[in-house]
């Protein structure tokens, strides 16, 4: 090889390198900092250490009757979360509690992505998909739709790893400016309900009814849960959770 | 007025006849006999005038009133003991006497209680368990319970069932004494004839279903009807000679011996025909008892 | 007719036979109690395994109230043996002691004296039901505690506030009362036939099993007369544990799903125990007494 055609050669092996350095930059650079809707909406939920709020919880899966439930829902940075019901037995979602805009945006392993706008309820939101670069996450994939004006978000629909996938929405009134919601609804799959009669010493039922009821029943669940009463930031202890 | 007027009651049990047209009367104060063989009908007649069974056609008064629509009213004046003394096993004899009592208007109190008891030789036996009982003292446990109350009618069955000789004489007396000391009205029936014969005013005697004889005891062992049975060497011979004699109507048609009816004191001139005829006798005994007298009624009717 | 009731009420109280019920019970009671105590856990997970999949339940899930209601659906089955133990002995058992000629010649009434011998065996019932109503929740409260009543059917789950359970309770029990009371007026008719007791608790038992069978077979031939017979509507002192829901499916505090179905069960089974006590008293008037 001439030593013109080899210089060339190590000058674009150099230029590759180069490029591929500052491309590693760059994307290590998309981060929330670089998208400003999430970075806005990173800064109104640092506006809270903590809460304690008193919720009403509605649980609406096809096979469970529940009446509503007073709960006690406890909140401590960076995403410790819990819900008690006030007595009484709760039902949550599996993993799904856990999976808040809290736990999504604090670990800050991710990158955001915008995806339009999308209307929802009769507002313009944008859509912002998140993308963990942590493998040790334990979510695969997660949307967001915030109201560009406020930096609220009104809906998230995340895909866990071992959980299924979860549809939160959030509403907002006294509490907006902590980003706090009035009302939160998690939208979860359910799977099929069914105890031997043998051991429920049910005998007797119609079966070809029962089966009928069964094939109409929707295969999703939610637990709305009402916000009111925030105390906020006047501290929570960790045995609370 | 008749304690109990029995009047032509007959009881079906299917094809069986049990009681066939019977009918007769108690007076206050008797002591009223009712004899008969087993499955004669006279558990069933008894029963009948407690209401335990149903007469098929038929009446029955008691006090002058008939026992279907005053039963209630009138069940309160009875007493009685039925067969067998069955029990509670697990109650007391003081027990059963408490809850016997209880079902009577009238008020029976600890000391009447008490005073049964003594009657019928339980004083010492009133808190034990009547499964500890012998039949004797399960017998007389029922006798008391009959008793508790004060009855003005007494109706005993079998009453003597299980008793020994001590036991079965206490019983004769007690009757005697309900019937002539306290005015009471009792109606016993017995198999021991004996026992009744000396106790019962009155006698009815009911076989297959049907009265066979009725009558004042003195009545019906009368002197001028004394059975008297003649034994001889030979007495297919006897017989034929006696048939051509005086006595041949007095013979009764007896199949198990040869049996006359005659009064008493005419023995002495059968006795002096029999020999004079050549009839070799080996014995003359008279039977005028009651169970001789039963056993011919009921033979008869067969 | 007081005396001749209390009467009864004493023989029922002297007689040794009485207490192997109210025994049977607390030693039944007390062996599930003492399993669930020790194993409970490893029950509950098994039945709230399709639940668990999808949802995390919080809460004292074993508690005294599930506990109550896991010994009534076993023992409501088994209970109506032990009724039919005194109440198939009543006439029966007096006959084959020769004791009913004893009393049927006192002065009442043979009407009255069924009539006393019949709201004695009911009074024993109710006494034993009492006593089955304090081991399963009282003494389950006492043991397990208290929390919402987390109820898994075969098909769905009911999840009954912890103050909404007590009165469903008392009325569970006031329901079961008139089922044990059919069974005691089915023994009483089948003792009021016989003269000895072994025939009319056997032949309580089997007109039990037998009907069942007809009450739970989903054919269509016995579809007609099921709503008749009084096993179809002996166990349902259940819907006294079941919500109604709203358009919302939101289930409302202190609602029963289905009040009709309640009440037109407690009527066939007052129909069948009226029947029975008086065929039985037609019975006993007409029958001579013979033993």
């Amino acid at each position: 090889m001439s030593a013109t055609k080899k210089n060339k050669m190590q000058a674009s092996l150099f230029y590759r390198y180069f490029l591929l350095i500052i491309m590693t930059f760059c994307i290590n650079s998309l981060d929330a900092q670089s998208n400003p809707l999430i970075e806005k909406v990173s800064q109104k939920l640092s506006l809270v250490n903590d809460y304690t709020a008193i919720g009403i919880m509605k649980t609406d899966v096809s096979f469970i009757k529940a009446s509503l439930g007073k709960v006690k829902v406890y909140f401590k940075k960076p995403n410790l979360l819990k819900i008690k019901k006030e007595g009484g037995i709760s039902l949550l979602p599996k993993g799904g509690v856990s999976v808040t805009l809290n736990s999504l945006l604090n670990s800050k392993q991710f990158i955001a992505m915008e995806s339009g706008k999308q209307l929802f309820k009769g507002k313009e939101l944008q859509v912002i998909k998140l993308i963990p670069t942590d493998d040790a996450l334990d979510w695969v994939i997660s949307t967001l739709w915030i109201d560009a004006s406020t930096a609220l978000v009104y809906k998230t629909f995340t895909t866990t790893k071992d959980n299924g996938t979860y549809e939160i929405t959030m509403e907002y009134g006294t509490y907006a400016d902590f980003g706090l919601p009035s009302k939160v609804i998690f939208g979860f799959n359910t799977k099929d309900y069914k105890l031997p009669n043998g051991i429920t010493l049910e005998f007797g039922e119609d079966d070809a009814a029962v089966a009928k009821q069964k094939a109409l029943r929707s295969k999703k669940g939610t637990i709305e849960i009402t916000y009111s009463n925030y105390v906020i930031n006047k501290g929570v202890s960790n045995s609370m959770f | 007025m008749s304690v109990i007027e029995v009047q032509s009651i007959s009881k079906n049990f299917g094809s069986l006849l049990a009681v066939d047209q019977l009918s007769f009367r108690v007076q206050q104060g008797e002591v009223f006999g009712f004899l008969g063989q087993n499955g004669s009908g006279k558990s069933t007649t008894i029963r009948m005038l407690l209401s335990l069974i149903h007469p098929s056609s038929g009446s029955i008064q008691l006090f002058g009133l008939p026992l279907k629509e005053h039963r209630n009213e009138l069940l309160e004046k009875v007493g009685a003991i039925i067969e067998r003394p069955d029990l509670y096993p697990y109650l007391t004899a003081q027990e059963h006497l408490k809850l016997f009592s209880r079902v009577r208007k009238k008020q029976i109190t600890t000391d009447d209680i008490n005073a049964t008891l003594e009657k019928v030789g339980l004083s010492n036996r009133s808190t034990d368990k009547v499964q500890t009982f012998s039949l004797g003292m399960k017998q007389r446990l029922g006798i008391g319970i009959a008793l508790v109350h004060n009855p003005e009618l007494i109706i005993l069955d079998e009453p003597t069932n299980g008793l020994d000789p001590q036991g079965i004489a206490d019983i004769r007396h007690l009757i005697q004494h309900l019937a002539k000391e306290e005015g009471k009205t009792v109606f016993v029936s017995s198999h021991l004839l004996s026992e009744i014969e000396q106790v019962a005013s009155q006698i009815l005697i009911i076989h297959k279903g049907k009265k066979v004889a009725e009558g004042a005891t003195d009545k019906l062992l009368d002197p001028n009807k004394t059975i008297v049975h003649v034994t001889t060497l030979n007495d297919a011979a006897a017989l034929l000679t006696i048939q051509a004699s005086s006595f041949a109507g007095n013979l009764l048609p007896r199949k198990d011996g040869i049996y006359f009816m005659l009064p008493k004191h005419e023995i002495p001139m059968l006795h002096k025909e029999m020999v004079g005829a050549g009839i070799s006798l080996l014995s003359v005994e008279t039977k005028n008892s009651l169970e001789d007298y039963f056993l011919q009624v009921t033979s008869n009717s067969n | 007719m007081w005396k001749i009731i209390s009467i009864e009420l004493y023989k029922i109280y002297k007689r040794p036979r009485t207490y192997i019920a109210f025994g049977a019970i607390a030693a039944l009671i007390v062996v599930i109690q003492l399993g669930l105590k020790i194993d409970g856990e490893s029950y509950a997970g098994f039945l709230m395994k399709d639940i668990n999949d999808t949802l995390t339940v919080d809460g004292k899930v074993l508690n005294g109230y599930l506990i109550c209601y896991i010994l009534l659906q076993l023992l409501l089955v088994h209970v109506p043996l032990l009724v039919a133990l005194i109440a198939a002995d009543m006439i029966s058992g007096e006959a084959n002691l020769g004791t009913l000629r004893l009393i049927f010649t006192t002065p009442y009434s043979r009407t009255q004296w069924v009539m006393a011998k019949f709201i004695a065996a009911s009074t024993y019932t109710i006494l034993l039901l009492i006593w089955l109503a304090f081991l399963a929740l009282f003494v389950s409260m006492w043991v397990f505690g208290t929390d919402d009543l987390f109820l898994m059917k075969s098909n769905y789950v009911v999840l009954i506030q912890e103050n909404d359970v007590l009165w469903r309770y008392v009325g569970a029990f006031i329901f079961a009362s008139f089922s044990l009371l059919t069974v005691t007026s089915l023994g009483f008719l089948m003792s009021s036939m016989a003269n000895n007791s072994i025939g009319p608790i056997v032949g309580t038992m089997s007109a039990i099993v037998f009907f069942t069978i007809l009450s739970t077979l989903n054919i269509p031939l016995f579809s007609i007369i099921k709503p008749y017979l009084f096993t179809t509507h002996m166990n349902n002192w259940k819907e006294f544990f079941d919500l109604q829901v709203d358009a919302n499916n939101e289930a409302i505090k202190g609602s029963i799903l289905n009040v009709a179905k309640i009440k037109t069960s407690l009527i066939v089974l007052t129909v069948h125990i009226g029947l029975f006590v008086i065929a039985s008293v037609l019975i006993v008037k007409k029958k001579d007494i013979l033993s």
